[in-house]
């Protein structure tokens, strides 16, 4: 088969360039000693031009996988795209004891977490009965919502119950998934309790 | 665990190369199954029985390691004259209220007699025995469908691999808990571990694959409703005094410390307004008064009790279990807050869940004020994951969140700031927490992005002259310390965020202790001290791992030790010890207050202090060990047959057991997969997993469509004919089909689908209240499922069958079932 290519090859309209035969892949493949085309056959002078994104990223910053629980090391890539910071690429990190540099796709694939046009940036705001969405500034937002916590705190406080003391609201309840930051639920606990909430649950209980 | 935590099962993997023999119990065969040694399919729910019988083959074989079991369990406690075992009626432990479906624990308190022979009838080692004696090979084949060859197969494996030269570890996903029966099925491994000397040893222990990224951490630092950091309770209504409450913490063992746990932080929050004088504001903190929990909150929501909810990272209308309520609740807010990376279907259960297509729901009736706010991703933000090794790992932050997004941190930061400018003029009593909370945590960029590395020195805690503490054994009980969180204490140590640390794996011990920082103390392994005998030495020169150091006179080893440093083997505590002191050199277990292992549980358990098997709340078989079928104390709402008894009687109406799982390609309720389209496209649609002969049963064909049918809900669902899951042979040779479930799809992003979690109930175990979600009955029957208010019909069709109410009734009757 190689040897039948090989004639071909010669048998081709003098005009091409011969280099140019001998560089098609296929036979390079056939020919050459990569004869699976893992390697070096499959080599073009675009591959040779190419370099991987991790390599011209302005800065790498060491970061863990939001996924599962098995805390696998990530390091993620960040370079100016039209003048804005952008996650080219995250990858494994070889020095992580837990994982050694591997991802499961779900790791691999959480460069598109952060990039994925599908994430929303904007506020949204249904208004009761409403039909559709509407923007809303994020302050206002907050102004809203605070006011909202703070009446329905007001609306349903318990000083007592059976005659004890118990010093709660139940009009507000929160579920919490378990991708927040230790740090973050640290906060909405403390916040919580001061407030008298007591039904602050977390997908921990799911 | 190759499906799910594939990355970590590279080190089983590894551990079989060196020999290891891996054995994969799974109603599937998956690709874990593929790579052990033996697969043994069984049914799910049977698995007390399973370890029970592992628990009698070591027992009435001798195969447990008798020295560690009589110095580091309560094997030795005799147990008082009136206690009864559920061997002795049927079911139930001694004190059971059939009426409140609550146990009195009092006959189960040992009576501090002690026999280290082992062998009085009343000591726990014997009530074990006789506790597991009918749990054998042939009970396991007719409650699991395994067959009696497996089973000894197994048993010979956990028994060869275990001892002073060996160790056996357990490895179970968090399924393992989401029945109602769930504590005890930790609890059985946990004595099967203990009997085999396979606890705080190298390669022994339980260890939990955890699906989330800091589950750990959200128990850890609780947003859950009966903790407060650091395992401390919290309040209920008649705690009315700071010394009342401490009284339900033991005062020997590491607990023995509360008080400097408790008030550091009270300090931490409350800073200076919080004084010994004032009870250090404790009296002002909510009380409980009974469950709180998620189910029964969702349960208020549609009685009309809750005006406003927060979900953060959250899903409920596709992740929890009975979605259908879940998105019914959604409707009877007030006002409801959501908070994540893209709009998900809590978010537009007023636009599209399947109630509007039902006419269960209309858009222009909901009254509920939805506000989305979009949330920054990992990395747009810095702070700490906490694994399932109880490793904190601090993720840096990389760039800035798009648009309005950001961080939860900031989100209840800034929520917090705005609530108090609200009330700071306020005198009412009730404002006073919110007055005195310390809330000043530095702020950057135009974001004022709260300092995250601020709150972990919080939660490390510091001294009174504001120096960052080293660890908890520096926490004082008299208000000079604050602490945010007594385990995390040391995370900061030296005034190094040790989180963050990430000395390459090649450069460093194979125990990797400079990478990040596990709780407590930076300890990898817990209870290690148990590595060693009594006397302080390896139990083998193989299994090495801290060790006494006679010359020196301290613990030493590979981790940081788990137990007092200067401690001697020899140490003896005095009559009236309280805190570590009242534990001797050879009590290993120091969170406990005997410092022992406990096979026997008198305290803090409600379905009893032996893992006993009960049906699940929904079940095709009746229990065939006692006649007590279902558990007796397990969480039930509503009080309606669909729940409360299980359909065995209903058998024909539903006669197939599902069981519900993830895919490697997707993560829970789909929020952070189904909107990436790479994940997508790899996994595109929900599928059911049927056996060949469920199959030819039930007219299915592969690649087809069927129609899953509970006593809640039906959906639809990919055909996927496998032999991967087989029909079991039980008891007299019925025969028990299992249908497997992935349970990631919803209306929302790439692809989309039915709700899995909508077939499920709201039943739940009694000692932490986490759903039956792995185990419910169901029909199947092949084509798609009717659209419009004919779903509705055709769930209701069942309904009648089985006797029960129609279901709009059952939602009524949610409100009877505080």
């Amino acid at each position: 088969m190689a040897a039948l290519l090989a004639r071909a090859a010669c048998c081709l309209d003098e005009d091409v360039e011969p280099t140019r035969i001998a560089k098609w892949p296929a036979l390079r493949q056939l020919t050459g000693r990569d004869r699976l085309g893992r390697g070096a056959a499959v080599r073009s002078p675009h591959t040779e031009a190419a370099s991987p994104r991790t390599a011209s990223a302005e800065r790498v910053v060491a970061s863990i996988c939001p996924y599962c629980a098995v805390g696998c090391g990530q390091k993620v890539y960040v370079s100016a795209v039209n003048g804005k910071d952008t996650v080219t690429q995250i990858e494994g990190d070889p020095d992580s004891p837990v994982s050694r540099g591997r991802l499961c796709p779900k790791g691999a694939a959480s460069k598109q977490l952060v990039t994925t046009p599908a994430r929303q940036a904007k506020v949204l705001y249904r208004r009761p009965f409403g039909r559709a969405w509407e923007p809303l500034s994020l302050d206002a937002a907050m102004d809203m919502i605070a006011d909202r916590v703070v009446a329905a705190r007001a609306q349903t406080w318990q000083d007592e119950r059976d005659g004890t003391a118990v010093r709660r609201t139940t009009g507000i309840a929160s579920l919490g998934g378990a991708t927040l930051d230790n740090e973050e639920n640290y906060l909405m606990k403390k916040l919580w309790t001061a407030l008298g909430a007591i039904q602050i649950e977390n997908q921990a209980r799911i | 665990m190759a499906e799910c935590h594939p990355v970590a099962f590279q080190w089983v993997v590894e551990a079989k190369r060196r020999g290891a023999t891996i054995v994969h119990v799974d109603p599937r065969f998956t690709r874990t199954s593929a790579l052990a040694n033996i697969h043994v399919p069984s049914r799910v729910g049977g698995d007390i029985v399973l370890l029970g019988a592992l628990v009698n083959y070591v027992l009435s074989g001798g195969h447990e390691f008798r020295e560690y079991v009589t110095a580091y369990t309560n094997a030795a406690d005799i147990l008082p004259a009136d206690y009864q075992d559920a061997e002795d009626s049927d079911g139930l432990f001694s004190g059971y209220d059939p009426v409140t479906r609550t146990y009195d624990n009092s006959s189960w308190k040992p009576t501090g007699e002690r026999d280290l022979t082992l062998t009085h009838p009343r000591c726990v080692f014997q009530v074990l025995k006789r506790h597991f004696a009918r749990y054998d090979a042939e009970l396991v084949q007719r409650v699991c469908g395994i067959s009696e060859a497996d089973f000894t197969r197994l048993a010979g494996i956990l028994v060869r691999a275990s001892g002073r030269e060996h160790t056996t570890a357990w490895v179970y996903a968090v399924g393992w808990t989401q029945h109602t029966t769930g504590v005890q099925h930790i609890r059985t491994a946990a004595i099967l571990q203990l009997l085999l000397g396979n606890m705080g040893r190298p390669g022994g222990g339980i260890m939990a694959l955890r699906g989330h990224a800091s589950i750990q951490g959200c128990t850890d630092i609780p947003t859950l409703f009966d903790l407060l950091p650091g395992y401390l309770p919290m309040p209920r209504a008649e705690d009315e005094t700071l010394d009342g409450y401490l009284t339900r913490l033991p005062d020997t063992g590491f607990w023995g410390n509360k008080r400097a746990y408790l008030v550091s932080l009270l300090k931490a929050w409350f800073g200076a307004a919080a004084t010994a004088e004032n009870e250090y504001l404790f009296p002002l903190l909510p009380r409980l008064t009974g469950d709180h929990g998620t189910y029964r909150t969702v349960l208020n929501m549609i009685e009309g009790g809750v005006k406003g909810y927060f979900l953060w990272g959250q899903n409920p209308a596709v992740g929890s279990a009975g979605s259908r309520l879940q998105r019914l609740a959604l409707a009877k807010l007030d006002w409801l807050v959501v908070r994540d990376l893209a709009v998900i279907e809590s978010a537009t259960f007023w636009q599209d869940s399947p109630e509007i297509a039902t006419g269960e729901l209309a858009t222009e009736q909901i009254g509920t004020e939805v506000f989305f706010l979009p949330a920054a991703s990992h990395v747009e933000k810095g702070g700490t994951f906490t694994n399932t090794q109880r490793m904190l790992q601090w993720h840096h932050k990389a760039l800035d969140p798009p648009g309005d997004a950001r961080s939860d941190l900031w989100f209840a930061y800034h929520l917090g700031k705005r609530i108090r400018a609200r009330v700071a003029e306020s005198d009412a009593e009730r404002d006073r927490l919110l007055r005195s909370l310390t809330w000043d945590y530095p702020e950057s960029g135009d974001e004022a992005e709260p300092d995250a590395e601020a709150v972990l020195q919080e939660i490390n805690g510091s001294g009174p002259d504001g120096k960052l503490l080293n660890g908890f054994g520096e926490l004082k009980p008299d208000g000079s310390t604050r602490c945010g969180c007594w385990i995390y204490s040391g995370c900061y140590a030296g005034g190094v965020n040790q989180t963050a640390r990430r000395k390459p794996q090649s450069e460093q011990s194979w125990v990797a202790p400079e990478w990040g920082w596990a709780w407590p103390a930076n300890r990898r392994m817990l209870y290690n001290r148990a590595s060693a005998d009594p006397q302080g030495k390896p139990w083998s020169e193989r299994k090495r791992y801290v060790w006494w150091n006679e010359q020196n006179g301290e613990w030493t080893g590979h981790d940081v030790p788990d137990f007092e440093k200067t401690k001697s083997p020899d140490y003896i505590p005095p009559d009236g010890a309280v805190g570590p002191a009242a534990l001797a050199g050879t009590d290993p277990f120091i969170m406990q207050r005997d410092g022992r292992g406990a096979l026997f549980v008198w305290t803090g358990l409600k379905d009893g202090p032996l893992p006993t098997h009960y049906e699940s709340a929904e079940s095709p078989v009746v229990n065939d060990v006692y006649k007590q079928d279902t558990s007796p104390a397990s969480v039930l709402y509503p009080r309606d047959a669909a729940t409360s008894e299980q359909l065995a009687g209903h058998a024909a109406t539903y006669p197939y057991i599902f069981t519900t799982y993830r895919l490697t390609e997707h993560h829970t309720a789909g929020g952070m997969s189904r909107t990436l389209s790479r994940l997508s496209e790899l996994q595109p649609e929900l599928f059911c997993e049927v056996s060949p002969q469920l199959a030819a049963e039930r007219g299915l064909e592969n690649g087809g469509w069927a129609t899953i049918i509970s006593a809640r809900a039906a959906i639809e669902a990919r055909v996927l004919v496998t032999r991967r899951l087989r029909p079991l042979r039980l008891a007299d040779g019925a025969v028990v089909h299992q249908v497997g479930l992935p349970y990631h799809w919803g209306s929302e992003g790439l692809v989309t689908g039915d709700v899995v979690n909508d077939l499920l109930p709201f039943a739940l175990d009694p000692n932490v209240l986490i759903q039956e979600s792995k185990v419910a009955t169901c029909d199947v029957r092949a084509g798609r499922r009717p659209r419009g208010p004919a779903l509705i019909e055709l769930v209701d069709s069942y309904r009648h069958q089985a006797g029960l109410e129609p279901l709009d009734s059952w939602t009524a009757s949610t409100q009877e079932g505080s």
